[in-house]
């Protein structure tokens, strides 16, 4: 199979990430969309590696992996603990360091 | 006996030092400390003068090196004293004429519960004034010339509580202060010009230095003595001086300090002598200002102001001598003596009068007082005799060598300068009998003063009078013993050098005008003063007349050009402070406020809008990279 089609797969995936992230008000569903962009993002890589017949690529997508799990421990904290101060996890809500 | 030169100035400072921090339980006795140390540093320069006569002339001077001040690299200050034939005829007429004042002051400040202070004050400026002369390097000299400067401060505004004494101090103080830089100024050329300012070396180096930087020196050193001793332009605080108790009038502002800048110009006769142009501008500031001062006293019916008037008239001749060079230097110095002889003397007299007058000062509340003070009335008569020049008077000799000086500049220059001085004798001898005979003469004008007591004019005490007697010798005497046979100037000749001037018209000419001019002048006044009463009131007069009730307009003048002139400098200034500067400063303020206030709105709050600000930025930053790569 052509390694250039999981590089069209990553970019729709990478688009729909962004996407979400634009117009989703839910942080939750903002975080997935996050989450679906680094994976994206792995994709590519791991595809390019497969291209170029060498292993950095996926080195580095072990690394990403390793910075959205610590992502996503730090950002569901917050997440958490803004929603049980405000009773809400809309993101357009969280405005208060606005001038 | 060069130990002794450091005893000189030390006595009086010992006088102030003691006097000035010696607190109230000194008042009983602070007169008679401060008069013993002046008379002490008298008897001092006594002995120093009969060691000195005893030398040979050609090796008379004498240094003292006390300590080094300043010992840094490449520069050399020391508080060394010179003591030569010039400094000499300083101290003696210090200490001396000094000493006599201290004992007319025991009298004269008696009901002064600030006597004590008073007497520290004179003898800080005899201490000042001591080093001034005795200086031999222009720093420690221009220690001196400030020390004067504090002195003559302190005493004009010795009756600080009067708010016209505090004023005419403080006009003292800056007025002195222009001049004061003059001499800073030339201190620092000197150093640039000859590395040194001690005045042996500078003098001798004269010679091989360019005549541009000497005219400059010279000019420089002009300035300062025009300050110091009240010469044109810088004459305005001298009448006003005239605030300050009476004894300190006699001594600073008539007979020592004020003749601190013809010592200077002499003792820097060699700077001078190698810049012609410096010393052209000399004699015109002499002669303008004998003129001035003599038109001012005219018109003055405030006996010490009349008098001050005078006195500016007699330091023009003394500068307009020193400008002369080497025909003039000896003449200068002859007629500074004599005239503090007389002038001392006729300061003292005007202090006698108030004194007897309920401290009127006013001429024209006096008259015919000559039955009430004879022995005032005598010893003023005398002092009147020499200034006017009367024959055989100390003024005669002194003055008179002055004219035949003048004249023998040669040229236009001899005969404007010489008829100026003759013009100068007559005036004199105009004001001064217009002042005898309106204080001693004719019908007695005094009125009972608002709280109905009229004065009863009295002889003063023993300890005025004496001191005064003892000036009116001098003013009789020193003339001649100075003058037969050429004896100061001999005396002074290996100091400053002599030359004998040839005037175009011979001296015996000279001598007959000068004593015509003051016959002039005396019948002129006896006219106006002398036949007819004089009213109590001023009458209004010409406009000469009123000018020079206001000093010749100098204090209108200084106004108009100097206060005015600041002024609107300032304002200018400050307007441009305020547009230009001020407005370039705000204007880049205003300028970055507003452009953060636009910035601000970007900081919306809205995760969603910085995440679309992201991908923007993000998707231009790719889109830049491509396009760099395709290029």
């Amino acid at each position: 199979m052509n390694p250039v089609n999981y590089l069209y797969l990553a970019a729709l995936l990478f688009t729909i990430g962004a996407t979400g992230v634009l117009i989703r008000r839910n942080a939750i569903v903002v975080f997935m969309c996050v989450e679906l962009m680094l994976n994206a993002c792995n994709l590519a890589f791991v595809a390019f590696s497969r291209m170029h017949g060498n292993l950095d690529g996926q080195i580095i997508a072990f690394f990403t992996m390793v910075v959205a799990a610590a992502e996503v421990v730090v950002g569901l904290a917050i997440i958490v603990s803004v929603f049980r101060a405000r009773h809400s996890a809309s993101v357009d809500d969280a405005s208060l360091m606005k001038l | 006996m060069e130990n002794l030169i450091a005893l000189l100035v030390a006595a009086p400072l010992l006088g102030a030092a003691v006097l000035l921090c010696g607190g109230r339980r000194l008042d009983a006795v602070g007169h008679w400390i401060g008069t013993a140390l002046a008379a002490l540093s008298f008897v001092f320069g006594v002995i120093l003068f009969a060691d000195m006569l005893g030398k040979d002339p050609e090796h008379r001077t004498l240094m003292q090196h006390l300590f080094s001040w300043i010992p840094v690299e490449g520069f050399q200050a020391d508080v060394a004293f010179q003591l030569d034939q010039l400094s000499m005829t300083f101290v003696l007429l210090i200490t001396g004429v000094g000493s006599l004042i201290h004992v007319y002051s025991i009298g004269y400040m008696e009901h002064d519960e600030r006597r004590r202070r008073f007497f520290g004050y004179l003898n800080l400026f005899l201490a000042a004034m001591l080093l001034l002369v005795l200086a031999d390097n222009y720093l420690l000299l221009y220690v001196g010339w400030e020390g004067v400067g504090l002195a003559s401060y302190l005493l004009i505004g010795f009756w600080q509580h009067k708010p016209s004494a505090a004023t005419a101090a403080k006009k003292a103080f800056l007025v002195n202060r222009v001049g004061d830089m003059g001499l800073s100024i030339a201190i620092m050329l000197m150093f640039t010009t000859f590395g040194t300012f001690a005045f042996g070396p500078v003098l001798e180096a004269t010679g091989d230095t360019s005549e541009g930087k000497l005219t400059a020196i010279g000019l420089m050193l002009l300035l300062a003595a025009c300050g110091k001793s009240a010469q044109v332009p810088l004459q305005s605080w001298l009448g006003d001086a005239m605030e300050g108790p009476t004894p300190v009038s006699a001594l600073i502002h008539a007979a020592t300090m004020v003749t601190a800048g013809v010592y200077l110009i002499v003792r820097s006769a060699d700077i001078f002598n190698a810049a012609p142009d410096a010393q052209l501008v000399v004699t015109v500031v002499g002669a303008v200002t004998l003129l001035f001062g003599a038109i001012v006293g005219c018109a003055k019916d405030d006996i010490k102001k009349a008098l001050a008037g005078s006195t500016m008239s007699q330091i023009g001749y003394m500068v307009l001598a020193a400008g002369l060079g080497p025909i003039g230097y000896a003449f200068a110095i002859m007629h500074l003596v004599t005239h503090g002889f007389f002038k001392a003397g006729l300061f003292l007299g005007a202090g006698s009068v108030m004194h007897g007058m309920n401290d009127e000062v006013d001429m024209r509340k006096y008259g015919g007082l000559r039955k009430y003070m004879p022995v005032t009335f005598v010893t003023f008569g005398l002092g009147y005799l020499a200034i006017i020049g009367f024959p055989g008077l100390s003024g005669f000799f002194s003055k008179d060598k002055i004219i035949e000086a003048a004249f023998a500049k040669g040229g236009t220059e001899g005969w404007i300068l010489g008829g100026c001085a003759l013009l100068g004798a007559a005036i004199t001898a105009f004001y001064m009998t217009r002042v005898m005979l309106m204080t001693f003469f004719g019908e007695k004008r005094w009125q009972p003063d608002e709280h109905g007591h009229e004065p009863h004019p009295h002889e003063s005490p023993k300890v005025m009078t004496i001191p005064m007697i003892v000036l009116a010798f001098g003013s009789v005497f020193a003339g001649a013993f100075f003058g037969i046979g050429e004896r100061f100037v001999k005396w002074l000749e290996p100091v400053t050098g002599f030359e004998h001037g040839h005037p175009p018209i011979s001296a015996l000419t000279v001598t007959l005008s000068t004593v015509a001019v003051m016959v002039l002048g005396v019948g002129l006044a006896y006219v106006q003063y002398g036949r007819r009463p004089v009213p109590v009131v001023a009458p209004r007069g010409s406009l000469l007349t009123r000018a020079a009730r206001r000093d010749l307009l100098q204090d209108d003048f200084n106004h108009v050009v100097l206060v005015r002139g600041g002024e609107h400098l300032t304002r200018s200034l400050v307007y441009v402070d305020h547009t230009l500067v001020d407005g370039v400063v705000n204007g880049t303020a205003a300028t970055m406020g507003g452009l953060s206030g636009r910035l601000r709105r970007l900081q919306n709050g809205f995760a969603r809008s910085y995440a679309v600000s992201m991908f923007g930025g993000a998707a231009v930053l790719i889109a830049a990279t491509l396009l760099m790569r395709a290029v």
